[in-house]
């Protein structure tokens, strides 16, 4: 990697064709190895040994993986520092985010999409509702209901006691995401008019709310599981509940390191009224999560 | 190192830490090949097992495992990489683009794959065997029932999702952002294109696959209940997923193939393409269409009749842009001043027994004559057809067209028509007799069969094996060219067109580092 920024500048007419790069091979050897472990790490689990070889493994991907963000993100700043991408580069980083985030929402719509179908059809065939009564055959007592508190097969699966009531920590949650999103916004516009203290400030709000977020959908796991029996292995809706607000929350703690690594570079003085895609891309990733969100209160919590 | 005209590196690292698209161009390709001959060799183990009836050769678990595993490596190892990997080579060769937009991701979508692949065939060795629920691994098959290994299974997918995603946006970012000036997007040759919309598929499915395959892991490990009907879930809610992802990824097998056969058919009919817009349209109106049939491999699961139906007609609208596409193809030919070297070979085969392929589709696509097909050979005939002499011979073709570019040098051409021929044969030998088992009722991944379909069985056995051997050939013939032979010229083709021509056989190690003008 000594000739790092061999090619051309960023004069239009001519491209930026970057150099050989170690970070790809790093990134692949800690994928591997991170989802390796983790999948030591389940199957011991659930064969109920006590093999830990899976958790180093896990360990070991997971430092290559930060190393890997670090480096190959570094060198992406380094030469965007160093005026090499012209706005063509520029371009391409845009589509490259915006179909990124597309696929997440492909990602998503697979769980939305799968809690639609078991909430129109599957529950309701389960039910015994059309033509199909394999299941009057199976649990005959079964009645179908949602969201569904008593499953075919209680014992296997003891439905949930009680649900989250919407209007409580879900609703703080879907004020504290969507203010997030105003002051990210309002951080924004500060950065194209170079206001840097006010760019901080805003984006430190925005950081606290995510953070605030997260603390509060923990609180919310933690109240599920202890004091009203929702869990994951409390039948679909249970699994739809967890999967969707435990995939977002996932995503939201994605976004809020993105967002913290621009702080970070906007403390640093990297970024100009003009030129600051980096923290674009952040801001894109935490709209679309902040969405995600809306669909989640509605559709999960209160529909 | 300021000058960015140099060569190549030297030494393996080379290809480990490069951003050159024709580097990984090549990479992809080889890896495809050597997931062929791997994949291909569980097809010959199925075939020798279906010799003659009865279990002669393998136990019935291991044979599950193989037809797994020959699907999962023929559709996400031997034919998307293949794509991809021409896709690389051709693609900024064809829009005056200098390389892939996003060089170091291009390197990482690449080198996953033998990543992923590595964890994925390891599970053959592990304990409780690899996957042994066919390439579809529908719950509960893949879920309570599913050996232990199927936890890297699903990572491994997971992986080949990562790679299929980012080599995908690269493709997008490339095609819209790096045309050279004056290649406007109706100028773009109908390879490009293909791939254009396919990369909007794999996009928009690769996430969906990961999705079921992480409700899958959830349901094995974290005791949730989306495939469990015990737990108020649904085991055909795995299919809808599936197949939402399955039915597209098909077309993602096949549309690229489409771009090389339209690239190929008027350079040696010395004729223009017939109908350039129409196809343009067609590819996408197919893309379009099949987010909107995938329930026509699940007629037989116990959907309402007014999703049969549905299901059955928009299944039966794909013939309509597929016919286009056909239509064609056969009228660029038409009065053309034809000349069959061994590309043009395997695209008038691919013309011919695709639309076979599609035929058969067209039959399985009747709801009510399905309940007959389902998961008999029929099926497995139908989805050979579209897949070896369609995706794969397409890929032959394609490498037959821009091997003497890739390399400098021309291809011992009387070995690839004995390369051809031996396919062609092996591969009618296999398949054909398969509609006939299936009609007949016999059921696909299953060890054993009825005496009464020995001979055709027999038969596709010979056939497979011939298929199997000859495929040595091909690398014989590759290999042999990338060493020597009689130097080709720029462009090597008279009647080829498309800027990828204009520069030198073998393409410099960097195109285009100026935007060529484009009239």
């Amino acid at each position: 990697m000594a000739n790092e920024n061999q090619g051309a500048g960023a004069d239009e007419g001519t491209y930026y064709v970057p150099a050989q790069s170690k970070w790809p091979i790093v990134a692949t050897v800690g994928l591997f190895l991170t989802l390796v472990g983790a999948g030591m790490m389940m199957n011991s689990m659930s064969a109920q040994t006590s093999d830990a070889t899976g958790h180093y493994v896990f360990f070991a991907g997971s430092l290559i993986m930060a190393w890997m963000l670090f480096g190959w993100f570094g060198d992406v700043i380094r030469e965007s520092r160093a005026g090499l991408y012209s706005a063509q580069m520029d371009r391409s980083f845009r589509w490259g985010m915006g179909w990124f985030i597309f696929s997440e929402v492909m990602f998503f719509a697979a769980f939305f999409g799968t809690l639609f179908f078991i909430r129109f059809f599957a529950v309701p065939w389960l039910g015994g509702e059309g033509d199909k009564g394999v299941s009057q055959m199976l649990w005959p007592g079964f009645e179908a209901q949602w969201p569904l508190m008593t499953n075919p097969d209680p014992e296997a699966f003891p439905g949930p006691r009680e649900l989250v009531n919407p209007w409580t920590l879900p609703l703080i949650n879907t004020i504290l995401l969507v203010t997030s999103s105003v002051t990210c916004t309002k951080a924004h516009h500060a950065l194209v008019a170079d206001n840097r203290s006010s760019t901080k400030t805003w984006l430190m709000l925005t950081l606290i709310l995510g953070f605030v977020f997260l603390v509060v959908q923990g609180y919310e796991y933690y109240h599920a599981y202890h004091e009203l029996g929702l869990t994951l292995n409390s039948g679909i809706y249970g699994s739809t509940f967890f999967m969707l607000t435990g995939f977002h929350g996932a995503h939201v703690t994605l976004g809020a390191i993105m967002l913290t690594i621009m702080y970070i570079r906007i403390a640093k003085g990297h970024f100009t009224a003009r030129n600051h895609f980096g923290f674009e891309a952040a801001a894109w990733y935490w709209h679309f999560v902040d969405v995600v969100w809306i669909g989640l209160f509605l559709f999960v919590y209160i529909l | 190192m300021s000058d960015h005209h140099h060569g190549p590196e030297k030494g393996l690292m080379r290809w480990v830490l490069t951003t050159n698209h024709k580097d990984i161009g090549s990479m992809y390709m080889w890896f495809s090949f050597a997931m062929f001959l791997l994949g291909g060799s569980m097809a010959m183990v199925i075939r020798a097992e279906l010799f003659q009836p009865g279990l002669q050769i393998v136990e019935p678990n291991f044979f599950n495992q193989m037809t797994t595993m020959h699907g999962l490596i023929m559709v996400f190892g031997a034919v998307m990489p293949a794509f991809v990997g021409l896709a690389n080579w051709m693609i900024p060769m064809m829009i005056g683009a200098p390389d892939m937009a996003l060089p170091r991701m291009n390197n990482w979508s690449f080198w996953i794959l033998p990543f992923a692949f590595a964890l994925m065939v390891s599970t053959l060795f592990m304990e409780g065997g690899g996957p042994n629920f066919g390439w579809t691994f529908y719950a509960p098959l893949s879920t309570d029932y599913a050996p232990p290994s199927t936890t890297f299974f699903i990572f491994a997918v997971h992986m080949m999702g990562v790679s299929s995603i980012m080599g995908a946006i690269n493709v997008i970012a490339t095609i819209l952002n790096l045309r050279a000036p004056g290649m406007t997007l109706m100028k773009m040759p109908l390879f490009v294109w293909t791939w254009l919309i396919t990369a909007y598929l794999l996009i928009a499915v690769m996430p969906v696959l990961a999705g079921a395959v992480t409700m899958m892991l959830m349901d094995i490990h974290f005791g949730t209940a989306f495939f469990n009907a015990g737990g108020g879930g649904d085991p055909v809610l795995f299919q809808h997923v599936f197949w939402f992802f399955g039915h597209p990824e098909v077309y993602i097998m096949i549309l690229p193939a489409f771009g090389i056969v339209s690239a190929i058919i008027p350079a040696f009919s010395r004729k223009p393409l017939f109908g350039y817009t129409s196809m343009v349209y067609a590819v996408a109106s197919i893309a379009f269409l099949s987010f909107i049939v995938w329930a026509h491999h699940m007629f037989t699961v116990g959907i309402p009749l007014v999703g049969e139906i549905f299901f059955m007609y928009a299944t039966m609208l794909i013939a309509v842009p597929t016919g286009v596409k056909v239509f064609n193809w056969i009228a660029t030919m038409f009065r053309g001043s034809l000349s069959f070297e061994t590309p043009m070979l395997f695209s008038v085969a691919f013309v011919v027994l695709f639309t076979i392929g599609g035929f058969s589709g067209l039959m399985l696509s009747i709801a009510p004559a399905d309940f007959q097909y389902h998961d008999t050979y029929f099926v497995v005939a139908h989805f050979h057809y579209v897949l070896v002499p369609g995706a794969i011979f397409a890929i032959f073709a394609g490498t037959y067209y821009w091997l003497p570019k890739w390399t400098g040098h021309m291809y011992d051409t009387a070995l690839s028509k004995v390369h051809f021929w031996m396919s062609f044969i092996g591969m009618n030998l296999t398949f054909f007799p398969m509609h006939f088992v299936g009609l007949a009722g016999m059921p696909r991944r299953i060890p054993d069969y009825n005496m009464q379909f020995a001979d055709f069985n027999m038969i596709s056995s010979i056939g497979g094996f011939m298929f199997g051997v000859t495929q040595l050939l091909f690398l014989f013939i590759v290999i042999k060219c990338v060493r020597g032979g009689e130097k080709a010229e720029a462009k090597p083709w008279e009647g080829a067109h498309g800027l990828e021509w204009m520069v030198p056989s073998p393409a410099p190690y960097h195109t285009f580092t100026t935007p060529p003008d484009v009239k």
